[in-house]
């Protein structure tokens, strides 16, 4: 399974489905990160964590503790 | 009839710039209550009884965050006539997000698409009137920036409360929720407009609401099926759907133009969060914005304040004449000195014409007798001229006449160099003295009153110049990437990416420090950082590390360092503590953090910002300083003295030196249990500084210099060095200044929080200083004591509370059985 964690800056990627439940998962999917969305890594932050990701056109922020409960699967382009 | 409305809308999406276009000047700011979240009310312009409420900016509103909760509890229970949602037309389909779970509140709703400018000049373009049409309700392209389309939308908000159009979306949720939906409103005993809103929180098995709103029991049967349908919790096959229906939305009204590379703000970001060059841009900013509000324009403003307005006075013109003449009078005063010096080589008797020169009317027979001594020896000196430095740059005769003429000179006096406005404590000294009022209240006044006054406002403006910067640093967009470039660091301590900036300013003065701490978002991040950011050493703890370097270590090199080295110790070792602390433990909840488009901020946001948060500080903290200062002026310059109570000549004799010899022994363990080491203590909580010129009075001497360098002998002689030393320890970490005590309980906004930050400060500095002195003691060959042992048991308490695991709170997780 790979999940957000696995994917490096510049890739394109679709969720496929979102692990855990409550809050944790909540707000993650409050900002837009459900299933079937697009999300383009931009880039990682200077000291290694967090990331920067565009979703639903704007810049979001993770670090990578919270984003292996996201699996994605490459798309295209 | 009064009419309130509610403004909601996403973080970033320009609420508060319409929220100032809307009320203009009649806004009050505070607190929702115990919390440290900011709650603006306002009066709409131009109408009369028209209110208008500006919710937190939020992106759902789930139960899981303070602010969601605070907005949906309002919205629900304070009869809201409109809610008036403001969303980002740059950013449309996160921001309908929330529009979709407003308009199901059953109030009525209008919707404001603001940055059209933005978005006509980027070429995409919505179709309001579809919009209007799939949502149900009103909705008014604006932008608040330009100032356009405002009106249009006040009068769309007052016509829907004034109407109670409740909305009717047409966007649907998938045909099986929406099937369980309706049967659940079937089951469901509410009055028709609420129903969808009271179905949908039940199906979702909302936490909060469920606690005020039992569930009918067939609910959960027909919830429990889609979810095995689904394979996925309730709550979230609603929050995927209502995203699957926006995106379907926003496919019919955004026209997108295609997107030709990157945009401006995506070209800002790619170099100043760049791998390499993050960290230098970084730097430069934060230098910039710690040199003006800390070193340069800060302090000078500040310096003016305490001195000028709240001390002796100051120039508005001429100050350079006076400067000038004041250095001439120095000159003449040294030729004297040369002149009398090199009498006294050459044999002649100077006592009698030096003391009779110290007085105010010198003996003009003595004078003149030594005038004609030094005339019959045919004398003359010669004086030398420095410069800053200390270096002689030239030699200057002085022959009798000079001697002559230089003791004529008369010290130039500050009201006749050009425009002098003399300080209001000068000005009231004289006035309370001009009517003969009695030395008590005079020094109430002066030295009580106005001295604490001057304490509040004397930090305004350097605190001002600082929320000028932050508050651009927000707006524009950088504060974000700032929590972006450092999170990896502080998140480990508990704190946030942006708590760097409140312990940076911290170290200049902890005030602006304390406030800077408004700009983290996580509560619990924020309090941890108001309760840690006074550990690093500020501007006015500099005297007294000079005064203890000096004095007791001759002026060894590492005691400065230590002083910050053991700050940022007291930083991370707190962080590591505290966020193990059942009361800062927190649900499991991601770091999410919006990076908002660049963009230049209005001058009038940013003035306004910086205005309420200077403004709050006085309003708020100004009340604890003044009485502070009250306080510790009575019982500094009231005592029994032989003749009963009344005031008294000199501090050791007042009852702080009494209350000083009775509390003394607390300090014993840490080696400093002496009545005037307390007392210093107890008055560096007014102004840290205030230890150095405490101790000048304790030990006789009149005036002490910055570093109190006329005490230094007397000082060092009541010190060991291991004593000295956790003395200053324990001045440096135990609750800063009044002031700054003030800001805390006004960022704290609860009085438990800021007795148990105030709390754990003392607590902290003691154990400190004990592990320092009685480990200290033990190495320096002492003998085991009782200390020492408390010493230890200090050590290890600490050690535990670092390293215990984290303090978890148990998942009040409805039990589900879960597909995962």
């Amino acid at each position: 399974m790979q999940t957000l964690k696995d994917v490096k800056p510049g890739q394109k990627v679709k969720v496929v489905k979102l692990y855990g439940h409550g809050p944790m998962k909540k707000r993650i999917m409050d900002m837009g990160i459900t299933v079937d969305s697009e999300l383009f890594i931009r880039k990682v932050a200077p000291l290694g964590d967090p990331i920067e990701v565009n979703v639903r056109g704007y810049e979001l922020s993770l670090r990578k503790s919270d984003i292996d409960i996201i699996e994605v699967e490459e798309v295209a382009g | 009839m009064s009419i309130k409305i509610a403004l909601a809308g996403n973080p970033n999406s320009g609420k508060t710039t319409l929220f100032n276009a809307l009320t203009g000047s009649n806004q009050f700011i505070g607190n929702w209550p115990g919390v440290t979240v900011e709650k603006k009310e306002g009066k709409l312009k131009g109408y009369k009884d028209v209110k208008i409420m500006d919710l937190p900016g939020i992106y759902s509103l789930s139960p899981y965050s303070l602010e969601e909760v605070i907005s949906r509890n309002y919205l629900l229970n304070e009869q809201t006539d409109c809610i008036l949602n403001i969303v980002d037309g740059s950013n449309l389909e996160r921001n309908l997000f929330l529009t979709a779970q407003l308009l199901e509140l059953g109030i009525p709703v209008v919707v404001a698409v603001n940055m059209m400018d933005v978005v006509d000049k980027s070429g995409d373009v919505i179709n309001i009137q579809e919009l209007s049409t799939h949502l149900g309700c009103p909705v008014i392209p604006i932008s608040a920036l330009k100032g356009t389309g405002i009106q249009d939308a006040v009068k769309a908000a007052l016509n829907a409360a004034e109407k109670l159009t409740i909305p009717s979306p047409l966007m649907k949720l998938s045909g099986k929720v929406e099937a369980a939906l309706a049967s659940i409103v079937s089951m469901i005993d509410a009055p028709s407009f609420i129903k969808r809103f009271y179905a949908v929180k039940i199906f979702e098995r909302d936490s909060k609401f469920v606690e005020t709103y039992k569930a009918p029991s067939g609910a959960e049967a027909i919830i429990a099926s889609v979810e095995k349908e689904f394979d996925d919790d309730s709550e979230s096959i609603i929050t995927t759907d209502r995203y699957r229906a926006i995106s379907k939305l926003i496919g019919s009204v955004l026209k997108k133009k295609k997107s030709v590379g990157l945009s401006i703000s995506d070209k800002i970001d790619r170099v100043v969060t760049n791998r390499f060059l993050a960290l230098p841009i970084f730097a430069v900013v934060i230098f910039i914005i710690y040199f003006v509000s800390v070193t340069t324009v800060g302090t000078w403003v500040t310096d003016w304040t305490n001195d000028g307005l709240f001390g002796d006075g100051w120039h508005l013109t001429g100050g350079e004449a006076y400067e000038a003449a004041v250095g001439d009078y120095e000159g003449e005063g040294a030729k004297v000195e040369a002149y009398l010096a090199a009498a006294d080589k050459a044999g002649i008797d100077t006592a009698g014409i030096s003391e009779t020169l110290e007085a105010e009317e010198p003996n003009e027979e003595v004078v003149s007798g030594f005038i004609k001594e030094a005339s019959a020896a045919n004398l003359t000196a010669e004086t030398e001229i420095k410069d800053e430095d200390g270096n002689v740059t030239e030699t200057l005769p002085v022959s009798l006449a000079d001697f002559e003429t230089a003791l004529a000179a008369e010290e130039p006096a500050p009201e006749e160099f050009g425009v002098w406005v003399p300080g209001i404590s000068a000005l009231a000294a004289s006035g309370l003295g001009a009517i003969g009022t009695s030395e008590w209240l005079s020094g109430l006044v002066v030295d009580g009153i106005i001295a604490g006054v001057g304490a509040v406002i004397g930090f305004v403006p350097q605190m001002l110049v600082l929320f000028l910067f932050l508050a651009a640093l927000e707006a524009c967009g950088y504060m974000a990437r700032i929590a972006f470039i450092l999170d990896r660091i502080f998140r480990r301590f508990g704190l946030s990416g942006k708590s760097f900036i409140p312990m940076l300013v911290g170290t200049g003065c902890g005030i602006p420090g304390v406030m800077a701490s408004r700009t983290i978002e996580n509560e619990k991040e924020r309090r941890m950082t108001v309760m840690i950011t006074t550990f690093m050493p500020c501007g006015a703890k500099l005297p007294v590390i000079a005064l203890i370097s000096g004095a007791v270590f001759g002026g060894v090199w590492w005691v400065a360092p230590s002083a910050y080295f053991l700050g940022v110790f007291s930083v991370v070792i707190s962080g590591l503590m505290l966020k193990k602390m059942r009361m800062f433990a927190s649900d499991p909840s991601p770091f999410l953090m919006e990076l908002p488009a660049y963009h230049v901020p209005t001058v009038e946001n940013v003035l306004r910002s910086m205005w309420e948060r200077g403004w709050s500080f006085i309003k708020k903290a100004g009340t604890l300083i003044l009485i502070s200062a009250i306080l510790i002026w009575f019982l500094s310059s009231f005592g029994f003295t032989e003749g009963g109570f009344g005031m008294v000549e000199d501090l050791s004799q007042g009852l702080l030196a009494n209350i000083g010899g009775a509390i003394a022994w607390i300090f014993a363990p840490l080696g400093f249990g002496t009545w005037d080491a307390t007392v210093a203590t107890i008055t560096g909580l007014i102004a840290k500084e205030n230890v150095v010129g405490t101790m000048g009075v304790l030990y006789g001497v009149a005036e002490v210099s910055e570093n109190g360098e006329e005490v230094w002998a007397t000082f060092a002689s009541h010190f060991t060095l291991l004593s000295a030393y956790t003395f200053l320890v324990f001045n440096l970490y135990c609750p800063p200044c009044f002031a700054a005590m003030g800001a805390i309980k006004r960022e704290m906004n609860n009085t438990k929080w800021f007795l148990f930050a105030i709390g754990y400060q003392i607590l902290f500095a003691y154990l400190l200083a004990l592990i320092i002195f009685q480990l200290g003691s033990l190495i320096g060959g002492g003998a085991f004591t009782v200390g020492s042992f408390f010493g230890f048991a200090a050590l290890i308490f600490i050690i535990f509370m670092v390293a215990r695991p984290k303090f978890r709170k148990p998942t009040q997780l409805r039990d589900v059985s879960q597909t995962v």
